[in-house]
């Protein structure tokens, strides 16, 4: 067995991985064992960028959406409350006539997608990797993603950062974190 | 038709788990389940965009240093497509973004309501309406 069906192998036990995981989140009515579970959810997903040869992607998911996300989600899981209400007979049937719908609809366009890994698909062969070609003459750093992210697309991960602030002063805002005032009264 | 859905098959695993996510935000009247669900659905998205930037036999788009000393790459290398990844590591802390906001609007709406189960939140404003003889 060569590397890259052992990287096959390592895929498939990620993918059942992942459905049993989200389908635990589903059943499960304790709000801190959802909340886990969403961490390693996330983990596990990293741990699939990194098969799928996005290693800043894979990082920046364990950092962030296995890391920071898991900590919001306790601290407001810690503020509110610890259990959820079971699902009711009438939101359990609608929900699966939404799903099955959506579902049907996104696996008829199933057939449009390029082959997985083809190296020919519209997506791979544009502006992507021109970024490859040009990188060593225009940037000449060794990462292509970190001379993309923060060269050629510096406006993109500006206006990011535009919107973790606007998100940040929302919350300060919301959770009035500066302290001065009354809140809760009305 | 087996053949189309064998070549696309990481493609369609996601696709469910899309729909996993899709079923979680719906299914729940608890509202940090529900943004559980509504990251479950993005982080799937996420996997959708970067399983589209797999080139088989390819890896990182990270040169040696050698190659760059000399401004050129190989010419038999074989790289994922990077621009998938720069937009997804956006996607990724935006995401956590909005997961801030949404929690921090479900911890007030639990101050003023003392409740997050949202057929409870719906009655508690039928009640208020009635009250004010709406």
């Amino acid at each position: 067995m060569n590397g890259a069906e052992i990287t096959q192998l390592f895929d498939y036990l990620f993918m059942v991985m992942l459905l049993f995981i989200g389908l635990a989140i589903i059943r499960l009515q304790n709000l801190f064992a959802v909340v886990m579970l969403t961490g390693v959810y996330s983990l596990i997903a990293a741990a699939w960028f990194v098969s799928l040869s996005a290693a800043d992607v894979a990082i920046t998911e364990a950092a962030v959406g296995a890391g920071i996300s898991t900590v919001l989600l306790l601290a407001a899981m810690l503020l509110t409350s610890g259990k959820a209400k079971p699902t009711t007979a009438f939101r359990h049937w609608a929900a699966l006539v939404v799903m099955t719908a959506a579902g049907a609809a996104v696996f008829y366009a199933l057939g449009d997608l390029p082959v997985y890994g083809a190296a020919d698909s519209p997506a791979n062969t544009g502006v992507g990797m021109a970024y490859i070609d040009r990188t060593p003459a225009e940037i000449n750093i060794p990462n292509v993603v970190t001379a993309v992210l923060a060269s050629y697309r510096g406006f993109d991960t500006m206006g990011e950062v535009f919107v973790v602030f606007a998100a940040g002063v929302g919350v300060a805002l919301l959770l009035n974190l500066s302290g001065r005032g009354k809140r809760g009264e009305d | 038709m087996i053949e189309i859905i064998a070549d696309r098959f990481t493609y369609a695993v996601i696709l469910v788990l899309m729909m996993v996510g899709l079923y979680a935000v719906i299914a729940t009247g608890n509202l940090v389940k529900r943004m559980v669900g509504l990251s479950i659905f993005q982080t799937s998205v996420f996997l959708l965009y970067i399983a589209t930037a797999k080139v088989t036999g390819g890896g990182p788009a990270i040169f040696d240093y050698s190659d760059l000393a000399a401004r050129t790459i190989p010419e038999d290398a074989i790289y994922a497509n990077p621009l998938p990844h720069v937009l997804i590591l956006t996607a990724i802390v935006v995401g956590v973004a909005t997961l801030a906001m949404g929690l921090a609007l479900v911890v007030r709406i639990r101050e003023v309501y003392g409740t997050i189960e949202d057929d409870e939140l719906s009655e508690i404003d039928h009640d208020d309406e009635l009250k004010k003889g709406v």
